[in-house]
């Protein structure tokens, strides 16, 4: 089952287009990772899938469930009130994290499954502590953002999108802000994710993690899919720009 | 006139005072919010009509302001109005005013919320009435709480201009017991309640910034 699609997305920022004619799919249970160097319009295409940017062109959908629907011969969003169920099939830990600073750990993964999907206190209370214990922050419970190394913030990120219990899990260059060190323990926690199954798509510049963890890779360029597929098949590509940007890990 | 009657005096001018300081605080700390918004508006009408109102509020003297307010139904409509009115006028007058400031200072709190937050919410299904009270206003009213302190304090100080529309406040009354008794003591015992006042209100002040402060300390590891 496809648990994600996107159809020949377009993105225009100040007449220059980053996402030109971008399609993918994304099944259950997959994880796709995207690479590719700045500017080739990773992000943007999670943030279009994300809601945070409008399309120009194409059309999405999560679960069979349009985003975009033709309308009038052209075609247009969903209305408010689709887009709010829509939004529950993903999350989304940003390379900021953008925790809320006012909340405890606990307050922060909690706060949206009681005010936002109406749930029972304390079932998302048992929840949230399972959680925890999975991200390694036993102890973190009542600890502020500011308290946390960033390695713990993304991991605290991490188990607020989990908490709303999503279909599928959008990282946006999870590790680019943490040291190499403190990267390897966001990884191992994306890794166990992979291992149970969880439908992800991962941006990053991790190259070893990336094919290592991934079902699929993705390597955008320019706004464009230039090459896809197993990461043996990505790694021994005969995609000239593929080599030329891979080689640049190999070399290190 | 006794010590005594001075001092009862002056603490009945001194309630005054007080009703003026708090009513102020009461109406224009909520009304400076949604002027913030109407400053924010993306409606150009909105949003400009709120600008020139903060413009003027903030460009001209504040007895000014009362002497429009408290003669202006009179000379404009022809009303005459009661000695109640003196009250009335004065309390419009600063709670109109003080919005004005605390617009501004909303405004520039709530513009410094990083973005991210906003994003955060949104991706996790937050409406944005929630999004604005839960995650963003609790983070604005910790940054802002210095600013709304100087107001404060200004405002204590400032409720003894009510004196040009004859309100019997505590300053007025102050100049009614020194004509009276050709002696500046009243004026100093003023000068005291007043700085009193003030201490308080800026330990109470002190002590809620120090209580926002939670979630940007630091732990000891």
């Amino acid at each position: 089952m496809n648990i994600f699609e996107i159809k020949h997305a377009t993105k225009v920022f100040n007449q220059v287009e980053v996402l030109k004619d971008i399609s993918l799919t994304v099944s259950e249970g997959e994880v796709v990772s995207i690479i590719g160097p700045s500017g080739s319009g990773k992000t943007t295409l999670l943030r279009l899938a994300t809601f945070l940017e409008r399309m120009d062109g194409g059309t999405f959908s999560y679960m069979g469930e349009p985003a975009i629907v033709e309308k009038d011969g052209g075609y247009s969003y969903v209305s408010k009130h689709k887009i709010k169920q829509l939004q529950r099939y993903f999350g989304l830990a940003f390379q900021n994290y953008n925790l809320f600073p006012h909340f405890t750990v606990m307050k922060n993964i909690t706060d949206a499954p009681i005010k936002v999907l109406k749930r029972n206190k304390e079932e998302v209370y048992e929840e949230a502590k399972a959680l925890i214990k999975k991200m390694g922050l036993e102890g973190k419970e009542d600890a502020y953002p500011s308290q946390l190394s960033g390695g713990q913030c993304q991991r605290v990120a991490i188990a607020r999108a989990l908490a709303m219990k999503p279909k599928i899990l959008f990282f946006d260059e999870p590790t680019s802000a943490l040291d190499p060190e403190i990267t390897q323990e966001v990884l191992k926690v994306i890794r166990e994710l992979a291992a149970e199954k969880m439908t992800m798509v991962i941006v990053t510049h991790e190259m070893f993690f990336a094919k290592d963890v991934s079902d699929r890779i993705v390597f955008m360029d320019k706004g464009v899919i230039v090459d896809q597929g197993t990461p043996e098949e990505l790694f021994n590509s005969e995609n000239e720009r593929t080599r030329a940007f891979l080689g640049q890990y190999y070399n290190m | 006139m006794s010590m005594q009657l001075i001092l009862t005096k002056l603490l009945l001018g001194m309630g005054v005072s007080v009703q003026l300081f708090v009513l102020t605080l009461v109406f224009s700390l909520p009304l400076g919010l949604v002027f913030s918004f109407g400053r924010m508006s993306k409606n150009p009408i909105i949003s400009n009509i709120t600008k020139v109102y903060i413009s003027i509020m903030r460009g001209t003297p504040l007895m000014l302001q009362l002497f429009v307010i408290y003669f202006g139904p009179y000379y404009w409509f022809g009303f005459t109005t009661s000695t109640g009115y003196r009250f009335v006028a004065a309390a419009i007058g600063f709670v109109m005013n003080y919005a004005a400031y605390f617009a501004e200072i909303y405004r520039g709190g709530i513009e410094s919320i990083d973005k991210g937050n906003y994003e955060a919410a949104q991706v996790l299904g937050y409406t944005k009435v929630q999004t604005f009270f839960r995650i963003i206003f609790p983070q604005v009213i910790k940054r802002i709480l210095p600013s709304i302190t100087n107001e404060v304090i200004t405002l204590i100080k400032d409720t003894s201009l009510a004196f040009v529309i004859g309100v019997s406040e505590m300053f007025t009354v102050a100049k009614a017991i020194t004509s009276a008794t050709k002696s500046v003591g009243a004026y100093v015992i003023a000068a005291i309640f007043y700085f009193v006042f003030n201490f308080i209100v800026a330990f109470i002040m002190g002590k809620l910034e120090n209580k926002m402060g939670y979630f940007e300390r630091e732990s000891a590891e």
